[in-house]
């Protein structure tokens, strides 16, 4: 089975979550795409894992969604407190240290 | 080999929609449903990589309790879920040529590097296989990620909480 299948739909799915990044404006979907890039991370490190036969690419995946894990809590806790402090979590509102 | 092809761009495609979706949708709700089959088959391309460990852990971490916490998020910010709301900004054609153009640099680079490359998909890893690098060669690696989710965790609840 070629390895650049699997390369290119973690390259995919990265491309998206940057896209979704850079054109969402509401927190929460800011998150999701940043959950995607993580994802198709881990895709690559599984992917390597399977070729060379070793399984340390599958140990820094669970340490990728380890921390994506706490990337989530802490980002969505930000994110209320956004809301509760200014209406909406419209990131492109939120402009306090524009010059 | 030739059912792992067929399932894997099966799965492929409808991951590829579904993420399109996840970073398109009008409905934030439905967007973070598309994220559930993101996810989902994420994890059927680990278990096609015959890391059913990861697999599994995918599932439960992430269906499970991430998009959960998503689900949580968006009905505590009170996103509009019924009513279209106006989700995105208006970079979208200039983020749309930015992310087109680091796909052709991956996918050229990586292509040039890695076609043609065959993998050999043995047996399933085992658990303890995983379970003896982690604690084996990556424990302070290990102790780190848990002390970070702690630390996390105890923030995430400090910010969160109400006083």
């Amino acid at each position: 089975m070629p390895i650049t299948e699997y390369l290119l739909l973690s390259a995919f799915l990265f491309c998206t979550g940057v896209y979704g990044v850079l054109a969402r404006r509401n927190g929460v979907l800011v998150l999701m795409s940043v959950e995607l890039m993580l994802n198709a991370v881990n895709i690559n490190l599984v992917a390597f894992s399977a070729r060379l036969n070793d399984p340390a690419g599958q140990v820094f995946a669970l340490f990728v969604i380890a921390i994506a894990a706490a990337e989530v809590g802490v980002g969505l806790a930000i994110v209320l407190l956004i809301y509760r402090n200014r209406v909406g979590v419209n990131l492109d509102e939120i402009d306090l240290m524009k010059g | 080999m030739a059912a792992q092809n067929v399932a894997f761009g099966i799965v492929a495609v409808f991951m590829a929609v579904a993420a399109i979706g996840v970073v398109t949708m009008k409905n934030i709700v439905h967007a973070a449903l598309a994220l559930v089959i993101v996810l989902a088959g994420v994890a059927a391309q680990y278990i096609i990589l015959q890391a059913e460990f990861l697999g599994i852990v995918q599932v439960l971490i992430y269906i499970g309790a991430v998009l959960v916490l998503f689900l949580f998020g968006i009905m505590l910010t009170r996103a509009p879920m019924r009513k279209t709301g106006e989700f995105d900004n208006d970079q979208r054609i200039l983020a749309g040529l930015v992310s087109l153009l680091i796909f052709a640099v991956l996918a050229y680079l990586l292509s040039d590097q890695f076609g043609g490359e065959k993998m050999h998909l043995g047996q399933p890893t085992p658990t303890s296989t995983i379970a003896d690098s982690i604690f084996r060669t990556y424990v302070v690696g290990f102790e780190v990620v848990s002390m970070l989710l702690l630390a996390a965790l105890v923030g995430a609840i400090v910010l969160a909480r109400r006083d």
